[in-house]
């Protein structure tokens, strides 16, 4: 299992998300430019979080179009694995690989601190697993807001897409709980064959024990695990 | 030839739009209390090479479509004027 994580021009959390891979759940990562065209062999490609061409006009969609994109779009196509994490969530809803699309938060400001997350999908491998309860991962966007129209939500929902919802540290659905006025409380989805992920918090920024959080670590694992299977 | 196009893109009316709201109380509080709406988006301006006025209208379509408009939020018009 070869994992890639692709740089942008403005992505930030490229090394935090290569360490957790290769440290935290001993995996063989390499970087992918976005300039190149070439997966170098990569199994599982990951689209990290930051700020890919300055989140000009709106995000993730100058980086739609990357070079990379043409054969990252491809192996989503061909039934490979591809997750996108904030930043790259976005990239992956403006690239048509995922439904919906993400907006400014309702609170029109950029928020930074710790969610609460429930693993919704048990049909998706990201989730599939993973133990009924609340996961503390960071969040860190100022576009998370997701939307979809209504026979969107219900195709979500009837294919069980949804991979996880905002809620409070008991499990409990509110709206204080939702950071960024998401419909549905949605924090990720995936697509329909489920091989393509996305969601806006960070589990590669709560996998290490010296952050005192490896409630992200848990998530990870699962592609980890189930895809060696 | 050249052309210009004033492109408009705003976003859909089933969509919130927090920032307009943001500015609708802020023109309340300029004592403009007879604003009932306010929607923002943005504007764009191309200048664009076509041998006439139908393939840089269908370049502009493109670009709006592909690029500059997330259909799924966002509608988009424009006016395109030799340059």
């Amino acid at each position: 299992m070869k994992f890639g994580v692709v740089v942008f021009p403005g992505s930030n959390c490229d090394d935090d998300t290569v360490y957790t891979l290769q440290h935290n759940l001993g995996q063989n990562v390499v970087k992918l430019w976005h300039k190149d065209h070439d997966l170098q062999g990569c199994d599982f490609i990951l689209l990290p979080g930051g700020f890919s061409y300055g989140d000009y006009l709106r995000t993730g969609a100058i980086a739609r179009f990357s070079p990379i994109m043409n054969e990252v779009i491809e192996h989503a196509n061909r039934g490979g694995y591809v997750m996108g994490i904030c930043n790259g969530f976005q990239i992956l809803v403006e690239a048509g690989l995922l439904p919906g699309v993400l907006l400014r938060n309702l609170s029109q400001k950029y928020s930074c601190r710790n969610v609460h997350l429930l693993p919704q999908s048990k049909k998706a491998l990201l989730t599939a697993e993973l133990p009924q309860r609340a996961y503390k991962i960071p969040i860190a966007h100022g576009d998370g807001r997701y939307f979809i129209d209504e026979d969107g939500l219900k195709r979500l929902n009837d294919q069980d897409q949804v991979l996880f919802r905002y809620c409070e540290a008991d499990g409990s659905f509110t709206d204080e709980a939702n950071p960024n006025g998401s419909i549905d409380h949605i924090a990720g989805v995936s697509n329909e064959t489920f091989n393509v992920f996305g969601m806006m918090p960070h589990p590669e920024r709560a996998s290490d024990e010296a952050l005192g959080n490896i409630d992200g670590r848990y998530i990870l694992e699962q592609l980890v695990s189930t895809v060696l299977i | 030839m050249q052309f210009v196009a004033n492109i408009n893109i705003m976003p859909i009316k089933e969509i919130l739009d927090p920032q307009g709201k943001a500015v609708k109380l802020g023109l309340h509080n300029l004592g403009i209390d007879q604003v009932d709406d306010v929607r923002i988006g943005k504007h764009i301006t191309i200048r664009l090479e076509a041998a006439d006025a139908a393939e840089a209208e269908s370049k502009v379509k493109t670009a709006c479509e592909k690029l500059l408009a997330n259909l799924i939020m966002e509608e988009f018009t424009y006016d395109i004027q030799p340059a």
